[in-house]
């Protein structure tokens, strides 16, 4: 029983990073704009948070940090794509690129470095619950801010006025420029808010879940967050769910070994990427699905009256 | 005016460097001998490279201007690993540390190409005219770790990290697991292997579900200080690996099981210098104070203590063996009988789990 709690204790702690980085990228592809730049953001923010966490020793000053350096990186990548019209695959992927090379560059003083022990919360009398106490309440508080901002997130798109205009400049760029929306400009800024959440993400990976700066620590956490949001058919309480469960495998495959299970551990180590596979073959079976969510305009640049 | 009196003065200076180069030139007729490091991993300040290259700033402080070092870090097993090495030989150094398992070929194919270089690869079994190999009995600081663990764990679990299954490797899990079951017969060992060297969050999951399965004390054979710090983080035991660790997570810390290259890294240097150097395959532990456990943890009761201390002096002055028989693989099979003490040809070729050790050895 214990053993079950601390499995959904560290899915969701594991899943954390995922479903931030995620939701971010949620955000830029409801505008239409594909971040490929992910991996290379959450590296950048990573390696940006770690330091400032190490000189300030306050952690939400790392967040701080993070968001600003996942937002900048955001704009430049708009600026490119939006305005002057890169292709957005091929410029992300330089982005990626550019911040692994970046990253472990401005990283070679922070290698081997500890930070100070930044203690999860412990939600009184909730964390005191046998099994949920251990399971659920005794996180760390951005474990919880990332669901509330999937909910938010939900009730944002769905409910309010300004989803409502984001969701059109990814549907029908032309019809929103046509009722005097400023594409171009909506696009960058949710390219920038996106930004941010990817850039808490690569903070919270080397700040929190491992303390420690590593040269490409993310270990392709951006990739399985751009497939997240396909898997999640850009559904923001699916994104979480489907974080929640490539933590949860992530996680398993180490159970299994310790538990001493004749399963090779190259086999398990792959489980998380073959789910994305097979998830990704799965959907593209039932074109409904994702033509219902799927932004029109998703990769296409957008020349206001072209 | 300014202007000029700067222009005298640096040609003043000039004049005054030139003459000092020649005069101090004739001084240093035998040039220093150059010697070249390559490192896996960053040095940073934890782990197998920063342990060599604490032994390379020992070395240069011991030999003064008689040598000159320099080292290449983070250097990829593979292609790249030969043209780093090939560099430095052409750079003119005259001694070359090689400190991976990967840089074997890599080695060996650059020695040929530079018969006046001596080549030292670390962990390697293969020598030439000009490439000797050494290594360090990393299986002794497992030894005694286990002995702390063996009698600090409370739940009778203790977890090992592993990092790539090779014999060097499942040596230091079976003997760690063989020093815990000296001081406690019930403990039984759970290994999860992460297949890198390297790679913090991935060894801090795998420390974490360690500790979900009831692991109480840890040991990793990874790099880096992140299973200790995850040890802390819970509130279970772990230790250092390679370099002291301590800092890492000092409530956790229960010891650290140290490489020290300095003794052997001297003598091979002396040796080219004096010009007796051979190819020869060194395997140095405690007898040499090459392994070494450093800061044992507080908490340690005094009685285990002894018995730590104990076995450390028995393994410096050659009393004490870890691998004396009679020592039983998981089927049951007794592999080392008993009274027999295991020699270093079997040592070298282990590839099977003690009893008491859960799961496979990943590929048997």
């Amino acid at each position: 029983m214990d053993m079950i709690a601390s499995l959904i204790a560290t899915t969701l702690s594991a899943g954390t990073p995922l479903a931030l980085a995620a939701l971010g990228l949620l955000i830029n592809e409801k505008t239409g704009v594909v971040n490929l730049g992910a991996e290379g953001m959450m590296l950048m923010a990573a390696v940006i948070g770690f330091a400032v966490a190490l000189h300030t020793g306050n952690q939400w000053a790392a967040f701080g940090a993070g968001a600003v350096a996942g937002a900048l990186l955001a704009g430049a990548l708009g600026l490119l794509v939006i305005w002057l019209n890169t292709n957005q695959y091929a410029t992300g992927l330089a982005l990626t690129l550019f911040g692994a090379g970046l990253s472990a560059f401005i990283g070679i003083d922070y290698v081997g470095k500890t930070l100070p022990n930044f203690k999860p919360l412990e939600i009184p009398v909730l964390s005191q619950i046998p099994f949920f106490g251990p399971a659920l309440f005794r996180h760390h508080l951005m474990v919880y801010l990332t669901m509330a901002l999937t909910i938010g997130l939900v009730w944002f798109f769905d409910r309010t006025r300004a989803g409502l205009v984001l969701r059109a400049v990814g549907e029908s760029p032309e019809s929103a420029h046509a009722l005097g929306y400023p594409v171009r400009r909506i696009r960058l800024l949710a390219l920038m808010c996106g930004g941010a959440l990817v850039g808490v993400a690569g903070a919270y990976l080397s700040v929190i879940y491992t303390p420690l700066w590593v040269q490409g620590m993310t270990a392709g956490r951006g990739w399985i967050a751009l497939a997240l949001t396909t898997f999640a058919t850009w559904r923001p309480a699916r994104v979480l769910l489907g974080a929640y469960l490539f933590g949860g495998v992530t996680m398993l495959q180490f159970f299994f070994q310790g538990s001493g299970m004749q399963v090779p551990s190259q086999f398990l180590s792959m489980l998380p990427y073959l789910a994305t596979i097979v998830v990704l073959a799965l959907m593209s079976r039932n074109p409904l699905w994702i033509r219902v969510n799927m932004p029109s305009s998703i990769g296409k640049p957008f020349t206001p009256g072209g | 005016m300014l202007k000029a009196v700067l222009k005298k003065t640096l040609v003043a200076l000039a004049a005054v460097a030139s003459v000092l180069a020649m005069a101090t030139a004739p001084a240093h007729a035998a040039d220093p001998l150059k010697v070249g490091f390559v490192y896996i991993g960053p040095v940073g300040d934890a782990g197998w490279t920063y342990a060599h290259d604490l032994a390379r700033k020992a070395l240069q402080a011991k030999f003064g201007d008689k040598i000159k070092t320099q080292f290449v870090e983070n250097v990829p097993e593979g292609p790249d690993a030969a043209r780093v090495i090939r560099d430095l030989a052409q750079q003119g150094d005259g001694l070359i540390f090689t400190t991976s398992f990967g840089y074997m070929e890599p080695t060996l194919k650059v020695a040929k190409e530079f018969p006046n270089v001596k080549f030292e690869h670390a962990t390697g079994y293969k020598t030439a005219k000009n490439v000797g190999t050494y290594d360090a009995r990393t299986y002794e600081g497992a030894y005694l770790a286990g002995v702390l663990a063996g009698g600090m764990s409370k739940t009778n679990v203790i977890g090992v990290v592993g990092s790539v299954p090779i014999p060097e490797v499942i040596r230091n899990i079976d003997s760690f697991t063989l020093g815990a079951q000296s001081v406690n017969p019930k403990i039984t060992t759970k290994v999860v292997w992460v297949n890198k060297w390297f790679d913090p969050p991935k060894e801090t999951e795998a420390a974490t579900s360690l500790i979900n399965q009831g692991a109480d004390v840890l040991f990793q054979n990874t790099d880096s200080p992140a299973v200790l710090q995850t040890a802390e983080k819970m509130g279970k035991y772990g230790f250092g690996w390679d370099s002291n660790m301590s800092k890492f997570g000092p409530k956790a810390h229960l010891a650290s099981a140290t490489i020290n290259w300095a003794p052997l890294y001297d003598m091979l240097t002396e040796e080219v210098i004096k010009g007796t150097w051979k190819p020869a395959q060194y395997w140095w532990g405690m007898r040499h104070d090459t392994i070494e456990l450093q800061d044992i943890n507080p908490a340690v009761p005094e009685s285990l203590k002894k018995v730590v201390m104990e076995r450390e002096a028995g393994l410096k002055n050659g009393t004490f063996n870890i691998w004396k028989g009679p020592i039983v693989d998981q089927a049951g099979k007794t592999v080392v009988p008993a009274g027999k003490v295991a020699d270093d040809k079997f040592l070298h070729g282990i590839m099977f789990y003690v009893k008491g050790v859960e799961g496979k050895v990943p590929g048997q």
